[in-house]
């Protein structure tokens, strides 16, 4: 023990500053209402106070920081997906990422391991040749590899899959890459209060009040605030937001779930997806195995785990990795996925002036946190759809332009 | 494990089952934004959703009230109750 932590010990008063201010009143107006303080809501409120000078924001948070998906999502950051307007908008966030832990002075353990999307079938490999064909041709560095690179960066791996379905190549993505979520948020939450932004924790939004078509203001479990805009960052409380205002959506909640072994040795530093399979794995820092699948079969609002996932999931890890047979599952948690029919995301304004939403991220919006605040960001501000998110504008179903990223998103995290 | 009734068999492992999703009746004669509402957009927000099931090694379709927000099976609904006419 070090002579400063003993010190320390034996002080009355522990006079560490907090990384987040106490509570206090909610003020009766703020210029900009964020409802949801996970990744995506602390990355708004920061680049709203950054890049805009719009500091009279609060973030208002039902339970407590990085909470929702953020805090359980398996971090899997890429950008080698299919359709090109995902490609631009994903390769930006992956840029932003890798510079984080600098803007913020605070490590996210942003981790580059290279990510292989495992194909099993002829029609795989085909999707995995066609990715790699758009990937490159916007700069991502992405590739169709064989079976011999992929036994040599990723040891203890079946390539036969214990004959079933042998792996017969993989789309292989060097900048794939895993961080620390909560980190994310914090870090994001930090800059944003250090600017000026109120955080909330505790704070239910219960109705969302409207005036000719036009959002004046919020009810919450804690008073009503007027406002001139709401952006509503809440992932799979969404419908539930949307509904407050008859703002129909095509979005259904799907729990996802999730679960680490117990630590081993470090043996993998790659991240391994398979689609056909459902499932995908890496290694975690502390030496745990990270798994996960795809969501569950029906409907449902609710993070309770089950042992149906861990039987499934098992039963297909252990395929490609039989030595995982001995390992003991430590934990399992789940979230509620906002899934879309087009397995891309509903960003923008809508039809109720100064109500913009971010949402539909799936099994997907971790790696989409520095982007999506940064074009929601501008998108308030400007009070117009950035050109970058106007790909997944609220309007694209009745316009019958959906995106078709759907071939990417199989397990698609 | 996860259970749910098959009305034919009883209780069974809920893997043996396919979602099928909300039973909704098509708007006929609508025109294009109708159309548009109808085909993507879902009741999202937690609610007792009248949805149809599949139970694979009996073959049976049905169809159930389950609150989404609680997973509770409230009914089991009988098909001419969903049934509706296609205008000739
Ligand atoms: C198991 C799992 C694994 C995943 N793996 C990956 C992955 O590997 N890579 C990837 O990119 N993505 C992944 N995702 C998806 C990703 O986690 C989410 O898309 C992303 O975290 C969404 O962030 P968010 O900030 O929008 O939402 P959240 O973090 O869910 O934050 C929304 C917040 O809104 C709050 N809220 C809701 N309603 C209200 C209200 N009425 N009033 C006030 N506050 C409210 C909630 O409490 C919550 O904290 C995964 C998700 C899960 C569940």
């Amino acid at each position: 023990m070090s002579w400063k932590l003993l010190k320390y010990g034996f002080k009355r008063s522990h006079d560490e500053p907090r990384f987040f201010p106490e509570p206090k009143e909610l003020k009766s107006h703020y210029d900009v209402v964020i409802i949801g303080g996970g990744g995506h809501g602390m990355a708004c409120a920061y680049y709203l106070a950054k890049e805009h000078g719009i500091t009279n924001v609060a973030v208002l948070e039902q339970g407590y920081i990085g909470g929702g998906n953020t805090g359980r999502n398996t971090t899997i950051v890429r950008s080698n997906y299919l359709t090109p307007e995902g490609v631009k908008f994903y390769d930006t966030s992956v840029k932003l990422f890798e510079d984080l832990s600098d803007e913020f002075d605070l490590n996210i353990f942003y981790s580059t391991r290279g990510h292989f999307t495992l194909a099993h079938t002829d029609s795989a490999m085909r999707t995995m040749r066609w990715r790699a064909e758009v990937n490159k041709h916007y700069g991502i560095d992405s590739e169709v590899v064989g079976r011999d690179e992929i036994g040599k960066a990723v040891p203890y791996m079946d390539l036969e899959c214990a004959g079933h379905t042998p792996v017969m190549g993989a789309l292989y993505h060097a900048p794939g890459s895993v961080a620390r979520h909560d980190a994310v948020a914090w870090g994001y939450a930090r800059g944003a209060y250090n600017r000026g932004v109120e955080i909330h924790q505790r704070t239910r939004v219960t109705d969302i009040r409207t005036r000719d078509g036009r959002v004046i203001g919020v009810d919450t479990d804690r008073g009503a605030i007027s406002c001139g805009k709401v952006i509503s960052m809440v992932a799979g409380s969404t419908p539930r937001i949307t509904e407050m205002l008859n703002l129909p959506t095509p979005i259904e909640i799907f729990p996802l779930q999730a679960c680490v072994s117990e630590p081993v040795k470090p043996f993998m530093d790659t991240i391994v997806v398979s689609g056909s399979l459902h499932v995908y794995v890496s290694q975690s820092s502390r030496g745990e195995m990270v798994m996960g699948a795809s969501v569950d079969p029906s409907v449902l609002h609710s993070t309770r785990s089950s042992f149906d996932f861990v039987e499934g999931l098992a039963d297909q890890m252990v395929d490609l990795f039989p030595f995982m047979s001995r390992l003991k599952v430590m934990r399992q948690w789940a979230g509620m996925s906002d899934m879309t029919p087009d397995f891309a995301p509903i960003m923008g304004k809508t039809p109720i002036e100064g109500f913009y939403l971010d949402a539909g991220w799936g099994t997907w919006g971790f790696k989409a946190t520095p982007v999506s605040g940064k074009t929601m960001a501008w998108t308030a501000a400007n009070d117009q759809t950035h050109e970058l998110i106007e790909p997944f504008r609220y309007s694209r179903f009745a316009d019958f332009d959906l995106v078709g990223e759907k071939g990417a998103a199989s397990v698609g995290h | 494990m996860k259970l749910l009734d098959c009305p034919l068999i009883g209780r069974r492992p809920i893997s043996e089952f396919d979602y099928v999703g909300e039973v909704r009746k098509p708007p006929v004669d609508c025109d294009t934004e109708t159309w548009a509402g109808f085909v993507f957009n879902r009741q999202g927000a937690p609610s007792v959703l009248r949805e149809r099931w599949y139970h694979r090694p009996t073959g049976y379709w049905f169809i159930l009230d389950r609150d989404t927000l609680t997973d509770e099976v409230k009914a089991i609904v009988d098909h001419r109750e969903v049934r509706y006419d296609i205008p000739a």
